[in-house]
């Protein structure tokens, strides 16, 4: 694991390393001193194309947690006012001696080109590129998930997945890399995934996706959800003929206080509910659902710094091919490197 | 279109044991510009002699979609340029699209191409007019300027763009029969593909890229097949790409429409499972299909149903492609590569003959452009626009080596089967052992640059 | 588990009785030089110098049984604060778990299988010195196997090994090896390659 581009490509073996990685990363936020020297020395580059505060400020202290140099590169253009290219921004980065480049780009592969090209040996974490992919929040989201889900069972959540756990997500999938992210990887993870969207806010050959589609949200809790995870609505669909009004996508496809109550009179008593944030209040969730106890939105942000400390540490703390494995000659080979340096 | 070759520009060649058309084994004795004699056995007195057995001789082929960029666009491709790598790719004549900058919707501009072409001489140029103005979609260009003009345009295309408005289609379909007109139409409904970057469907709902519907080229070919019909006019359709389109043009020609189809090498070979790498030299305008679609195009291809390939050559410099997806531009080169390609798809399938293939690069070709001197028979008194193949040689693609300056080939790194050994235009040799040799000098534009080797 | 098949010569040179007197008189050096049980924690380095740790606790509360074991053991993961991070395959660390009693003004034992390089220690002490502020701090090793690449030595060692650095030492504990199948605890060189 060189980059983290996607999910897709992500194995079941990376992927609960990941987890687990961040489930220790996690505990040293309840410390008082709460760093690692884990990369010290090394430059990590926050290059954001599109805005977003959320996701670079959790990058930001993720890298300072783990001693890393942060560099914040807003190079923000737009497909009209193109300005400096990709390449000569990369190779920029790269004479600039960066080790890691967190990239948030409004281009569905910008960071796919990074790593695929000679502009720039860094190791590449997609932040979220176009409309497809954000791995990081997909993973965010499965270490809540998986917190919940051990916790209820009693058992113990390092080296756990998410087998048997069902999940919703609804909203504005056609345009979501959180939801094609979160698809590929709780399938991977093992968990039962239903999409629920309108019609229109679906890909063509959606069909063939490790899910089920519904365009009926009290249909699937009805069938039961153990979590609900739902998705903003952009401001810009709301104008092209996506569904007729909010008021009408409100009713269908939105979180409101009628299903907030229907969860109980279900039996959901331990369903969550996640939100990636920004959240429309009063459109794809009231804010009775969103500060309700079932909401994890808060708990998320905090995973959040934790999988992107794990994720950082995994890339950037030599080459952790050799250690993809998890059988025990693994494991022996793993103790014997250790000791060799000992 | 017929020139007047001088013989002493052209000199005497005797290619001995070719199969023509991919049958028995023949001699041809190109000389004055012509073929003057093909048989067994023929005399090698005066000719140089040029040993084929084991080549294929075939008509010179002819293309119906080019971008030679000039003017306007020379940091991409001159006309110089592309045709020397026209030439290599077993080109004798090619159609210059009219997206250059200024357009090519005057007299003015279509002549200036025309006389650049002429002056490179390693093909012959032909001009494709706009059929709107700055193909813009609103008004007609001078459509009959062009056609009377010294490059005798007879295809009109806005190529690139769709001429999407009904009634401006119907009018330009009608127009252009008051010269033996054609209109080749990039068929593309244009609301249906807002912002469109990769064929809509399973690949491009997992890789987030917006998608390009199927039917945003169907429906534009069954409304103007429709149109055609009703208007007694003469329709082509530029790079077919769907399997539904072939099935369209079908019918339209079971019906009896005068519609002609043209398939591009890439689509018949590349599917949009390349997508996945996100690398721009895939993005295509139309944008590569499935391999289902793929199918349907070969099969389209060698049952009639499409009649041409046209490579829609489409080059552009680096920094164009090197780039985000969505920053990319679209297109390919392809001159150099569509004889090999269509080699491997369509004749080591065992779709397609030789003979099949002279059809649908050089004869039909010419004949949609009015091209009266090119995809001739290989016969005695025939203009001498031949070209010698070698199937059985093998090379892998190298973008680096190529004679287009665009670099953009899909097909790099790709071992391809069969390579253009010689081309003869109008009886010159422009292409001998798969190098370029020497441009034609035309009768009238010789005086002035002195004797030839 | 691990099932060890040695692929190289090897000798064994502590068996199990021999790896069970050393801890035996490490955990009575332990409460002699702290002078009794008073403030003990000891942190076992992962992965093997932590089940280390858990039979020094039982050693010691069968010597003291004011001591209850499992209330001064604990594990302090050094990964995150090795020095040669870059150059090494990554590897999830594994859990710093502390006694409840916390290490503050505590003596704190470090307990590891080898004592090498020494370079695991300077680790650990950076990661001691973040989670808390020790009285001081002791180091108690298996198998001290000299090389040293720092000013670092142990305070109780359970055997002193010279050793050639192209040799390997391998500690292996019940908790995590086995040979055929069956559990073992061992220590052995090999020859170097």
């Amino acid at each position: 694991m060189k980059h983290l581009l996607s999910t897709e490509n992500l194995g079941a073996a990376d992927a609960i390393r990941i987890l687990d990685t961040a489930e220790e990363m996690a505990a040293v936020g309840d410390r008082e001193v709460k760093k690692l020297p884990a990369l010290r020395g090394r430059t990590v580059v926050n290059l954001f194309f599109e805005d977003s505060t959320r996701t670079r400020i959790s990058f930001e202290a993720a890298a300072k947690r783990l001693s890393a140099d942060v560099i914040n590169f807003a190079a923000k253009g737009s497909s009209v006012s193109k300005g400096e290219s990709l390449k000569d921004t990369a190779q920029t980065l790269s004479a600039m001696g960066a080790d890691a480049v967190v990239i948030r780009h409004w281009a569905s592969g910008a960071p796919h080109r990074l790593a695929a090209t000679d502009w720039i040996d860094a190791a590449v974490i997609n932040a979220g590129d176009g409309t497809h992919e954000h791995p990081t929040q997909a993973l965010l989201d499965a270490f809540t998930m998986r917190r919940h889900w051990t916790k209820l069972h009693g058992s113990e959540s390092i080296g756990a997945d998410l087998s048997g756990m069902r999940v919703a997500i609804a909203g504005d999938v056609l345009h979501s890399r959180v939801a094609r992210s979160n698809v590929w990887l709780l399938r991977t993870l093992g968990a039962d995934v239903t999409l629920v969207a309108p019609p229109t806010l679906l890909p063509i050959g959606v069909e063939q996706w490790p899910c089920k589609v519904s365009y009926n949200l009290d249909e699937t809790l009805e069938a039961g959800v153990d979590a609900m995870m739902m998705l903003r609505v952009q401001g810009e669909r709301m104008n092209a003929s996506f569904f007729p009004s909010t008021r009408e996508y409100s009713r269908r496809w939105g979180f409101d206080d009628t299903r907030l109550r229907a969860l109980d009179e279900l039996g959901l008593k331990d369903t969550i509910i996640m939100h990636p944030g920004p959240m429309n209040r009063g459109l794809e969730i009231s804010s009775a659902a969103a500060d309700s106890p079932r909401s994890t939105v808060l708990a998320q942000v905090r995973n959040g710094v934790s999988v992107r400390m794990a994720a950082l540490y995994l890339l950037l703390s030599g080459d952790t091919r050799e250690a993809a494995t998890t059988s025990g000659a693994a494991g022996t080979d793993a103790a014997r490197s250790e000791k060799e340096n000992n | 279109m017929t020139e007047t070759a001088s013989g002493a520009s052209t000199g005497t060649f005797l290619i001995r044991g070719a199969a023509i058309l991919g049958g028995g084994a023949e001699d041809l004795l190109i000389r004055d510009g012509v073929i003057a004699e093909r048989g067994t056995g023929l005399s090698a007195e005066g000719a140089t002699v040029i040993e084929a057995a084991g080549l294929v001789a075939l008509p010179g082929m002819v293309d119906i979609h080019t971008h030679l960029r000039e003017p306007g666009r020379e940091d991409a491709e001159t006309v110089e340029t592309g045709t020397r790598a026209a030439a290599l790719g077993g080109y004798t004549a090619v159609h210059a699209m009219a997206n250059s900058n200024p357009v090519a919707d005057t007299a003015g501009v279509v002549e200036q191409v025309h006389s650049l072409g002429r002056a490179s001489g390693w093909v012959d140029v032909r001009p494709v007019g706009a059929v709107t103005i700055g193909l813009a979609g609103e008004q007609l260009a001078e459509l009959g300027a062009m056609a009377d003009s010294r490059a005798q345009v007879r295809v009109f295309s806005d190529d690139g763009i769709c001429v999407h408005d009904p009634v401006l289609m119907r009018r330009a379909l009608e127009y252009v029969k008051a010269f033996d007109g054609v209109v080749a139409q990039h068929a593309q409904e244009p609301r249906l593909t807002a912002g469109a970057q990769m064929n809509e469907g399973a690949v491009s709902a997992v890789l987030g890229l917006a998608g390009w519907p199927a039917v945003a080229e169907e429906s534009i070919i069954a409304r103007d097949v429709l149109l055609a019909q009703h208007v007694g006019s003469r329709l082509h359709i530029c790079h077919v790409s769907t399997a539904g389109s072939v099935e369209i043009v079908r019918w339209a020609k079971s019906r009896g429409i005068n519609v002609t189809a043209e398939v591009t090498p890439h689509h018949l070979l590349l599917t949009d499972e390349l997508v996945r790498s996100y690398d721009p030299v895939y993005k295509v305008n139309p944008p590569l299909r499935t391999a289902s679609d793929v199918q349907a195009l070969r099969a389209g291809l060698a049952d009639g149903t499409i009649d041409v390939i046209g490579t829609d050559h489409a080059p552009h410099p680096s920094e164009h492609k090197e780039c985000e997806w969505a920053q990319a531009a679209m297109g390919m080169t392809g001159l150099e590569t569509a004889l090999s390609v269509v080699q491997e798809t369509m004749i080591e399938t065992g779709l397609m003959t030789w003979a099949d293939f002279a059809r649908v690069t050089s004869t039909v070709p010419a004949a949609i452009g009015r091209v009266a001197d090119q995809g001739r028979p290989l016969e005695a008194g025939e203009p001498a626009n031949v070209i010698l193949v070698d199937p059985a040689a093998r090379w892998t693609v190298d973008p680096n080596k190529m004679a287009t300056m665009g670099r953009n080939s899909p097909f790099a790194g790709k071992e391809l089967p069969g390579a253009v050994v010689a081309t003869f235009f109008k009886g010159h040799p422009t292409v001998l052992d798969g190098k370029l040799n020497t441009p034609y000098r035309h009768a009238a534009d010789a005086a002035g640059a002195g004797s030839r080797n | 588990m691990t099932d060890v098949t040695a692929p190289v010569p090897s000798r064994v040179v502590l068996n199990h009785a021999d790896i069970d007197r050393a801890l035996t008189r490490i955990a009575h050096e332990i409460l002699e030089a702290n002078k009794g049980s008073q403030d003990l924690v000891l942190l076992g380095i992962p992965r093997r110098g932590y089940p280390l740790a858990v039979r020094l606790a039982g050693k010691i509360a069968a010597a003291d049984p004011s001591v209850d074991a499992s209330a001064i053991v604990g594990q302090l993961d050094v990964t995150m604060f090795r020095d040669d991070l870059s150059h090494q395959p990554a590897r999830p660390p594994y859990p710093t778990k502390l006694p409840l009693s916390g290490i503050d003004n505590k003596v704190v034992v470090l307990i590891d299988d080898v004592l090498y390089s020494g370079r695991t220690i300077r680790a650990a002490l950076d990661a001691i010195v973040d989670l808390g502020r020790p009285r001081s701090v002791r180091l108690a090793v298996l198998v001290d196997r000299g090389h040293r690449e720092l000013p670092i030595r142990a305070d109780h060692v359970g055997k002193n090994l010279p050793t050639s650095s192209s040799e390997k030492v391998r500690v292996r504990v019940e908790e995590f090896d086995s040979v055929n199948g069956q559990p073992i605890n061992e220590v052995v060189i090999e020859a170097g390659a």
